[in-house]
């Protein structure tokens, strides 16, 4: 059964990235483009999604397992170091040149654009760049 | 600042958004774990170089399978929207490594920590959430209006 949470919630966000208009990275650019002809579009995929995301988190940690039996593991870490700061920097950087982030990269993949493709092949070679150099011990 | 007000989709995007938000509902209460994709990629990823088994992480994989096939679901009820690129591969390049190493380091995306950690009012999740945007105005503009 979970698998087919697994499969149904990944489909669900991919079509919603799609309606949101994410996986076009001209369109990401033009969110992020404040000082030119700017989109705010994606300021309100964010408030959608967070608007239901605060609902469904208060109602989530009243479980103490998943439909499924497994155990509800929402994230406990509230370390604010360098590290978190530097990697959202970094991310920040790579999204501002391309205009994708990893979830409608992925999509855009999927949807057979080349471009998509080379910038998920150097993401990937980026994540084990990192977890071999410089993941901490 | 002007508004591109030809290019604003309100009600296409809020509602991606809400849908979004549902498909986080659907991996939280059937398996117990946030949708941030970053650390979905990251887990089977990590699984590969150590060689040792995937199966803890058939959820993720079937996860990232539903992410690629969604295009094709799409595509059966209406076109795609367009999507294209202003950079070339060497810039593609440069971004994806970015992207990878920036999400690792940081442990999460605009999935991890900015849907799910800012819905769950998780200050960590802001402070990466404000570097990423910050970062991604700063790039935008730096490429677009002083080079």
């Amino acid at each position: 059964m979970g698998h087919v949470f697994g499969f149904f919630s990944g489909l669900v966000f991919g079509i919603g990235l799609i309606l949101a208009g994410m996986t076009d990275p001209m369109k990401v650019k033009a969110f992020l483009d404040l000082a030119g002809a700017w989109d705010p579009s994606l300021a309100l995929v964010m408030g959608g999604a967070i608007a239901l995301g605060v609902l469904v988190f208060a109602r989530a940690r009243l479980r103490s397992r998943s439909w499924t039996g497994t155990p509800m593991e929402i994230p406990t870490n509230s370390t604010i170091d360098g590290r978190l700061i530097a990697g959202g920097l970094l991310f920040g950087a790579g999204w501002g040149i391309g205009g994708f982030c990893p979830g409608p990269a992925l999509v855009a993949l999927g949807s057979g654009m080349g471009a998509a493709g080379i910038f998920v092949l150097a993401m990937l070679v980026g994540m084990l760049l990192h977890d071999k150099l410089l993941a901490q011990p | 600042m002007t508004i591109a007000w030809n290019l604003f989709t309100p009600w296409a995007s809020l509602a991606g958004g809400l849908v979004i938000g549902l498909a986080t509902a659907l991996y939280l209460f059937g398996n117990g774990r946030i949708a941030g994709i970053a650390g979905i990629l990251a887990s089977p990823l990590r699984a590969m170089l150590a060689g040792t088994s995937l199966r803890p992480d058939a959820n993720r994989l079937l996860f990232l399978l539903g992410l690629l096939l969604a295009p094709w679901v799409w595509r059966m009820v209406a076109p795609l929207p367009a999507a294209s690129v202003d950079v070339g591969t060497a810039g593609l390049v440069v971004a994806g490594l970015l992207v990878g190493v920036g999400v690792r380091m940081g442990n999460g995306c605009t999935s991890g920590h900015g849907v799910c950690g800012l819905s769950r009012f998780s200050l960590r999740s802001l402070v990466n959430v404000l570097a990423f945007m910050g970062a991604g105005f700063a790039t935008v503009f730096v490429l677009r209006h002083l080079l």
